[in-house]
């Protein structure tokens, strides 16, 4: 987004005029590695979405909690935290 | 009616600061800028100012309260000299980039090591970049005019750039002048009331300072230098409609009999003046020699500079700072100036002056003489200095 903007387009000292517009910000491409849950182990305890710095881990219909990739930076704290052991990190490279 | 009282200058600066109604003081007490926060405490304590006195615990404390201050559109002022100035260094780049008109008074001394408590320009030297607004004052009435018109300008919303009145440690803070005071009226009418656009309110919350990837950083920083350069054009109107209304008119430039002058001697702050009684004797003796001083000094005022030396052979440039291993920061900034004119003045630099020693009318005269010779025969010196053993 930024990339599109020209030194005309900014405003004064460049505030931002519009609240809440760091959800448009990529920080997924910061991540060298991903969680993955087995809900085979999850026991839907929900400590992973609180936990999250980022609020990236949101609840899904099936009661599930998943990473939201745009988000996720790969820090591990949810699979650190996870007290079923759902949760493992994965390199971004592999599959 | 306008009264015409013995004022010390940093009380003269205080009473500017009351009479501009000023909502936020935040500073950090440091010689030789100590009157000016201890003079406006005892009004905050007294109930002639009613202003939140924040006393903090260093300069960069005072700097970081004054940008939240002005963040929500508060009416804000600090003071500092020296030290003080270096210790908020990095607070002074976030305020100006931010966007937000502090004043600032600098009471001008010199850094350490050695210390010293004593003046030079080493530290206004030092914040020349900064993006700040910058003036320098030679007496007590521009102390207070020129205080008064930096909340003018400073806080036009087609500026909203903080502004540093540079006043000389001890030679000129602490000097007993006649100052002419306005009315309240007077000052109200020519000061309105701030009213910052971006003022931080939970009822619409926006964010101030956000971070600057490589993607958008330098687009922001032309757009800061764009803005900044176009704020002379608020400072010459401010100037005017401060002329307009109390009689005293101001320029980037100040001229002392330059007509006709072969020879200009340039200084900046309150040795203007004892310049002024060296140029008044020449003249006397039929010496084309005149004087001009530098009141802008940032934004650097090009165009008024450049037509003011054009006639002239010679221009002697007097710094009270040395930036090592390359001599007088004024001297090479005047001369970078002039590079591209077709007719310009031969420059030579002389520094003198630091940490509080007195230049006096012979200093003057040495500099004067001294810059004649170096422009007739060159100089075999590798820094050229008056008054210095």
């Amino acid at each position: 987004m930024a990339e599109e903007l020209t030194w005309k387009d900014l405003e004064v000292g460049n505030i931002i005029t519009e609240a809440g517009n760091g959800s448009f910000r990529k920080t997924g491409d910061w991540r060298t590695e991903r969680p993955i849950l087995d809900k085979e182990k999850c026991i839907k305890c929900a400590l992973c979405w609180i936990y999250c710095p980022d609020a990236a881990i949101k609840p899904g219909e099936d009661g599930y909690y998943e990473a939201d990739l745009y988000y996720c930076k790969g820090c591990s704290i949810c699979a650190s935290i996870c007290p079923a052991g759902a949760i493992t990190m994965i390199e971004e490279e592999e599959q | 009616m306008s009264r015409r009282v013995a004022l010390e200058a940093s009380h003269a600066v205080a009473e500017a600061v009351r009479m501009a109604d000023a909502d936020v003081i935040a500073a950090y007490p440091i010689t030789p800028q100590t009157h000016i926060p201890e003079r406006l405490a005892e009004m905050v304590a007294d109930g002639e100012l009613n202003a939140a006195y924040i006393p903090v615990e260093s300069e960069h404390s005072a700097m970081s309260t004054c940008l939240g201050s002005a963040a929500v559109g508060a009416r804000t002022f600090t003071a500092t000299a020296g030290q003080g100035l270096e210790l908020m260094h990095e607070v002074v780049y976030v305020t100006s980039s931010m966007r937000y008109p502090v004043v600032m008074t600098v009471c001008n001394r010199a850094l350490s090591a050695p210390l010293s408590v004593w003046g030079d320009h080493s530290d206004a030297m030092a914040v020349r970049d900064t993006g700040w607004i910058q003036v320098f004052c030679q007496n007590g009435q521009e102390a207070f005019d020129l205080t008064l018109w930096a909340f003018r300008v400073g806080e036009d919303p087609k500026v909203l750039f903080p502004v540093m009145v540079h006043l000389d440690g001890f030679t000129l803070s602490h000097v007993t002048e006649p100052v002419i005071l306005p009315e309240q009226s007077e000052v109200d009418r020519f000061l309105p009331r701030f009213q910052y656009p971006f003022a931080l309110n939970p009822d619409k919350p926006m964010t101030h300072g956000a971070f600057g990837p490589p993607d958008i950083y330098s687009e922001t920083k032309l757009a800061q230098e764009v803005a900044f350069r176009n704020s002379k054009e608020i400072i010459l109107q401010g100037w005017k409609e401060f002329g307009d209304n109390f009689g005293r008119y101001y320029h980037p430039v100040e001229e002392y009999k330059t007509e006709n002058a072969e020879t200009l001697l340039l200084t900046m702050g309150a040795y203007t003046e004892t310049a002024k009684i060296v140029i008044d004797n020449r003249r006397d003796k039929g010496e084309a020699i005149g004087l001009i001083s530098l009141r802008l000094w940032r934004p650097f005022p090009f165009e008024e500079f450049r037509r003011t030396v054009k006639g002239a052979q010679l221009l002697i440039v007097f710094d009270r700072c040395i930036s090592f291993g390359l001599g007088g920061p004024v001297f090479s900034e005047i001369r970078s100036a002039l590079y591209d004119e077709a007719s310009r003045p031969k420059v030579v630099g002389i520094i003198g002056g630091l940490g509080g020693r007195d230049m006096s009318e012979e200093n003057f005269d040495y500099v004067i003489n001294r810059g004649k010779e170096i422009a007739e025969k060159g100089s075999d010196r590798m820094l050229e200095t008056v008054g210095i053993r």
